[in-house]
């Protein structure tokens, strides 16, 4: 405990330190481009898509297609494993569209969880990471995705899960930057059940204090991490409806309790939030009156996708449209990023509506 | 964990958070007068002054009766139980004098070091016992905020994994105490400036304790908005040959102060340790004047850096109070502007300024 055994030289602290800098620059979020085989056959057979190896490339090809718009509000892509080995119709590697855009490359390196002990998730594929994060590297990736999930019940999380996943996340983010990586930690509390917005508060709270002792534990250089947490909203059954402004309060709140400054940023989750929830959330957080010492910005898949998926319905033809669709939604966001978005005009008239709370509420 | 069942009410919250946002507004920090009997007896032994509670009594008179203008400067004072129900010469009561400046009171509260057996001669901290009756009757009677100093040392083998836990748990139980008698607490780690170890050594293990601390906090469900930090400033030990600048010190100490204190804490009011009064305003300037992101404000909780030019120029005698009043106001002008960044050296430093204040395993 009390003399240092350095687990990064300098060279390798700012190399990590400058990958995370340049994924959340100002006005700049994540693309999360990295559903797994499974999750995409949902996307896919919501549209009426056949799940083939095909159709998922083909699909991705319409998202890295997109223009040099991208190059101001995407900072990082997270690619699932098969993705990075994929290229486009002219045989451009996926990972070379990528980087030819100055986007930084990532890799969701967490599997399928294991059960343990009943209803709560827990870890898995910490075996073997410190050799796939190396082949990764050499790949072009430069940043990785681990997501860890809780969830809130009458009597979950309990304190074992939250230690373990917290455990997990810091070996896995140890690992990463050992190998050049950048991690993003990522400890999800789902937003299923009809709890309250102080109750979802008081969970990410003890959560992401665990996850940061835990980090601090293991030695994790913190300047060369990201973190990727829930914003902080009621469960989705919950009677109560919160404004924007309220759940953005919540979240900011939490946040500079847990998540020492030396974080350079946390890209939210966008977990079943419609694309302009979640845009209109991420302003709302970006306009809190409260001192934000990290960058706050988005890592969203199935909110910056929706309206590029709807449009694609799997016809070569529309893959255009499928484009301009996702950079609309990548614009709205970087601007949301820095507390510039000024809502679609279509729901802020009642969802914009400050039911400002003072923050000592919180 | 998994239900809240909360410790205060939105008002008692507000109330706490009020008074933590005015001992560290812009510019202002804390003397911190709050030596022990027996702590005061060095003081005024090196200046031949014996230690009596008159004298002690005029000692901090002295400083207590400076002009109201050093509200601009102080915003919160630490008084030892005795001082604070001791009266200037019409009468006044201290705390009044004090809170008529507009300048928070507030109270050492913890009790002394106690041995941790099985340690290389660590320790923990005693007083959580009658402590929430402690702070209830020191709230009525004009106090609103407390101190609890732990102290740990760094050796070959220490500070040990038990002290770090066990000082921090100590350290949150007392803030929860204290909160809920409407106290805000200053929770002070003080990892001690002996022995000969480097800066990055101070750094790593200063990055450990605090890590420890505000989980504790966390754990114990305190109320950071409501809570100031009074650390040790990231320097080598006093014996190590290596010198550093007071940039060095900077960089070092807010490096480690991002990756462990959350933003919701409003201050961290550094303690001097045994740095000359100049040294320490030299290094809470340097920090201030970095241009790493400071998301609380930086600034002082000194004790013996704000009041040595004083005791040397008041030596005792009543004909000298002005002049050690002048001191006292000098260092806590400087200090204000260090908060800043904004302190600039003058040519001339008077020798009471830079002697090291260092003693040897510094215990109150």
């Amino acid at each position: 405990m009390t003399h240092q055994h350095p687990a990064l030289t300098a060279e390798q602290k700012k190399e990590l330190s400058d990958i995370a800098l340049r994924i959340v620059a100002p006005g700049k979020g994540i693309l999360a481009a990295d559903e797994s085989v499974g999750s995409m056959a949902k996307r896919l057979n919501q549209i009426g898509v056949e799940n083939t190896e095909e159709n998922r490339r083909l699909y991705r090809q319409v998202l890295f297609s997109a223009d040099s718009r991208v190059k101001k509000c995407i900072g990082g892509v997270i690619f699932f494993h098969e993705t990075m080995y994929q290229k486009a119709d002219d045989g451009t590697p996926f990972v070379q569209m990528i980087k030819d855009k100055g986007i930084v490359v990532g890799i969701k390196v967490r599997g399928v969880s294991d059960g343990f002990g009943g209803a709560e998730s827990a870890w898995g594929c910490l075996d073997g990471l410190s050799e796939r994060c190396a082949q990764y590297k050499k790949d072009g990736a430069d940043f990785a995705k681990w997501r860890c999930v809780l969830k809130i019940s009458d009597n979950t999380p309990s304190a074992l899960a939250i230690m373990e996943n917290a455990n997990v996340l810091a070996r896995y983010a140890s690992i990463c930057q050992q190998n050049g990586i950048v991690p993003i930690v990522e400890p999800e509390i789902l937003p299923d059940g009809d709890h309250d917005l102080k109750r979802c508060q008081y969970v990410t709270e003890k959560v992401l204090a665990a996850v940061y002792k835990a980090l601090s534990d293991h030695h994790v250089y913190l300047e060369g991490t990201l973190l990727k947490p829930n914003m902080v909203t009621p469960g989705h059954s919950c009677p109560t409806k919160y404004s924007p402004a309220e759940n953005a309060m919540a979240t900011v709140t939490a946040l500079r309790r847990t998540v020492p400054p030396a974080v350079p940023g946390v890209t939210f989750l966008s977990g079943g939030q419609s694309e302009e929830e979640a845009s209109i959330n991420l302003n709302a957080i970006n306009t809190c009156p409260l001192v934000r010492p990290w960058a706050l910005t988005f890592s969203y898949g199935r909110a910056l996708q929706a309206s590029a998926l709807s449009a694609w319905r799997g016809q070569r033809d529309n893959a255009t449209a499928a484009t301009e669709e996702f950079v609309k939604r990548a614009e709205v966001n970087g601007l949301a990023a820095l507390g510039k978005y000024e809502g679609s005009g279509d729901d802020s008239g009642a969802a914009g509506q400050s039911l400002y709370v003072a923050n000592h509420a919180y | 964990m998994t239900h809240q069942f909360p410790a205060l009410s939105p008002e008692q919250k507000k109330a706490l958070s009020d008074i933590a946002q005015r001992i560290v507004a812009a510019g202002k920090g804390i003397l911190a007068a709050d030596e022990s009997v027996g702590t005061m007896g060095n003081r005024l032994q090196r200046i031949n002054v014996e230690n009596t509670e008159e004298n002690r009594r005029v000692f901090r008179e002295i400083l207590f009766s400076s002009d109201a203008s050093i509200n601009q400067n102080i915003g919160g004072v630490i008084l030892f139980h005795e001082t604070l129900y001791q009266k200037d010469s019409s009468g006044k009561p201290f705390p009044a004098l004090i809170k008529e400046k507009g300048i928070v009171v507030g109270i050492k509260l913890d009790k002394g070091t106690s041995p941790l057996a099985g340690t290389n001669g660590e320790t923990t901290i005693d007083g959580l016992d009658g402590l929430a009756e402690r702070c209830a009757q020191y709230k009525k009677d004009g106090v609103d905020f407390g101190k609890w100093r732990a102290v740990l040392k760094i050796t070959s083998t220490t500070p040990s994994q038990l002290a770090i836990q066990e000082n921090a748990n100590t350290l949150a139980r007392y803030a929860s105490i204290c909160q809920q008698n409407g106290l805000v607490p200053i929770v002070e780690p003080e990892v001690l400036p002996d022995g000969d170890h480097d800066l990055q050594r101070c750094q790593y293990v200063t990055e450990k304790v605090l890590a420890a601390v505000y989980k504790a906090l966390n754990d114990h469900h305190v109320y950071l908005e409501g809570t100031l930090l009074k650390p040790n400033m990231v320097t080598a030990g006093h014996a190590c040959p290596k010198k550093y600048t007071p940039q060095d010190v900077a960089v070092a100490t807010v490096t480690t102060l991002l990756r462990t204190v959350p933003a919701a804490v409003p201050g961290i009011c550094f303690l001097s340790g045994g740095q000359s009064e100049e040294e320490a305003s030299l290094n809470l300037n340097a920090m201030n004047q970095s241009p790493l992101p400071k998301p609380w404000k930086l600034t002082f909780s000194y004790g013996r850096a704000l009041q040595a030019s004083a005791l040397a120029a008041w030596v005792g005698k009543s004909e000298n109070k002005k002049a050690a009043q002048e001191a006292f106001r000098k260092r806590a002008q400087i200090n204000s502007l260090a908060c800043r960044g904004q302190y600039v050296v003058s040519g001339k430093t008077d020798a009471a300024a830079t002697q090291s204040l260092f003693t040897a395993s510094y215990t109150y």
